[in-house]
């Protein structure tokens, strides 16, 4: 579904990926792990396209989408979920979640019910500023707002980081229900080992800017993370 | 009383065409942040198809349907300033986005060339734009005061640009677009909006309501091709001293000047009452620089 070809990307003049490879296929739950700073979050931006690739090329169920604009990306059926959340603080919670729909490809006017069954605590703020949540509440409105457009590939960049752990529990539990439901792919990216060992079906290890380790839950054993992901 | 009512009239028409010329730059600088200087060019092409529009009615249309030009006029000189700013936002202000000092030259030397393109197509004197017999005359209240029809009338085109513009932008999907561009724009794009095609919209609909200004100042004086560069320095006091990105600030930033204006020229003289007027937008701004509304929400930190 998801194709990544000897990825090399960064800001401006420095380089920060090198030679990245992978692949996600339909429904499947692909973690990106490593330490801090090591391009996890260029990784997930050069895919939405807001990182000019210079080198490789990304492609998205068959399609050449290596100079397309994020724009695009999102209506072929990509959500986003950025790291730090992104919403827009001016706009109301619900309209934050009608902007979902910008990239909705049945061309839906009305909200999605997934959007309200995955978070019932958003109907409750509709009519409150993006800007006034609470940062657990922000997430899960960016999270729903990625949903509303129902992508066939989920992008989550620390979806749960920095935020109460009732909520992490929450955001964690729609993160298992959406693979369960297998309609929706997911690269994840996230700090918690013991919950992407539970809900990821492949991982890549990214050490320095390129892949040092990669292959199926069972093989991550403790001599690899000790390798590349104990600080 | 009578004197009251009349100060307070003077003050609020005042007021009204502050607004009027300041909405369109509340939407291309106070949203958009392009320092445009060419705003002033874009009400003078405004005044300019107001013109040419009763020059049109006067060659081609009966005599009698004269005085209804006016009600076409409106929409001609928004529709022209509209095209114009479109153009203007794909040739070159796109160019210039995040490059403030670039945009304020750039806007300006169009300015010129749209000031120098109006003296060599109407030339350079003045031209008077007859205003319709509808709007001559006036309201005498309180036995007395007269409240002239064409200040009432702009009272009332900045009350409809007014609610029109809070319908859109507050109220439709272009305007939500419209709004998310602006606070978070590379999210925007995220969510597949077309950033390019808001841009373009938001600076047109700004020129737009530069040349519905335009239209109405054709029924104060006559009109020329410098006629922007009269009300360009108050539209940018207006958008700051009210808070740049918000409507309510825009309002309130040109009924304060206006009725400040009006109360100091009766009580001084109209050159010092301007002065007085400027000090006290400079000390204003000294004490809330970013003016009267300001955003407040925990996410802009």
């Amino acid at each position: 579904m998801l194709a990544v070809q000897q990825l090399e990307s960064g800001y401006g003049e420095s380089v920060i990926l090198r030679d990245i490879s992978l692949r996600v296929r339909a429904g499947q739950v692909v973690c990106l792990l490593g330490r801090n700073g090591v391009g996890k979050t260029t990784l997930m931006k050069t895919v939405m396209g807001l990182l000019k690739v210079r080198k490789g090329e990304v492609r998205y169920n068959g399609a050449d989408m290596t100079r397309k604009a994020p724009g695009l990306r999102a209506r072929a059926g990509i959500g986003y979920v950025p790291q730090g959340r992104e919403i827009f603080p001016q706009l109301t919670v619900y309209e934050n979640l009608l902007l979902g729909l910008e990239a909705s490809r049945d061309g839906a006017v009305q909200l999605p019910e997934e959007a309200h069954r995955r978070f019932p605590v958003l109907p409750a703020m509709f009519g409150r500023r993006g800007g006034d949540l609470s940062g657990g509440q922000q997430q899960q409105l960016a999270f729903a707002r990625a949903l509303v457009s129902k992508p066939e590939l989920l992008l989550l960049d620390e979806p749960c980081e920095g935020i109460q752990p009732s909520i992490v529990d929450d955001i964690r539990e729609v993160i298992r229900s959406i693979k369960g439901d297998g309609r929706t792919a997911i690269l994840l990216v996230e700090q918690s080992l013991e919950f992407v060992k539970d809900v990821g079906d492949y991982f890549y290890v990214i050490d320095k800017g390129g892949i040092a380790w990669e292959g199926e839950p069972e093989a991550l054993t403790e001599e690899v993370v000790r390798q590349y992901l104990t600080v | 009383m009578e004197l009251f009512v009349l100060q307070l009239f003077n003050g609020l028409s005042i007021s009204s065409i502050l607004l009027l010329v300041a909405l369109g730059l509340a939407i291309t600088f106070g949203l958009m942040k392009v320092i445009n200087m060419a705003h002033g060019e874009l009400i003078m092409i405004g005044a300019y198809a107001t013109y040419l529009t009763q020059n049109l009615f006067i060659s081609y249309m009966p005599a009698e349907l004269f005085d209804w030009y006016f009600v076409l006029a409106v929409p001609v000189s928004f529709g022209i300033a509209f095209l114009i700013g479109m153009v203007l936002e794909a040739g070159l202000i796109r160019f210039l986005y995040g490059r403030p000092l670039d945009s304020l030259l750039a806007t300006w030397g169009v300015g010129l060339v749209l000031q120098q393109l109006a003296r060599t197509i109407f030339g350079a004197p003045n031209v008077a734009v007859k205003s319709p017999a509808w709007l001559d005359g006036g309201m005498v209240v309180m036995g007395g005061t007269l409240l002239p029809y064409k200040r009432l009338f702009i009272i009332a085109l900045v009350i409809a640009c007014l609610v029109a513009m809070y319908l859109y932008i507050y109220r439709s999907n272009e305007g939500r677009r419209m709004r998310a561009v602006m606070q978070n724009r590379e999210m925007a794009a995220c969510l597949g909006i077309s950033t390019r095609r808001v841009d373009r919209m938001t600076f047109a609909i700004g020129s737009g309501i530069a040349g519905i200004a335009g239209c109405a100042l054709t029924l104060l004086g006559p009109i020329g091709p410098s006629l922007g560069t009269y009300y360009i320095v108050d539209a940018f006091m207006v958008v700051v001293l009210g808070g740049v990105g918000k409507l309510v600030g825009t309002i309130l930033g040109a009924t304060g000047i206006g009725m400040f204006n009006t109360m100091f020229e009766y009580w001084t003289n109209a050159s010092l009452g301007k002065v007085l007027v400027f000090v006290c937008i400079v000390a204003f701004l000294q004490w809330k620089p970013s003016g009267f509304v300001a955003m407040r929400t925990r996410s802009l930190d």
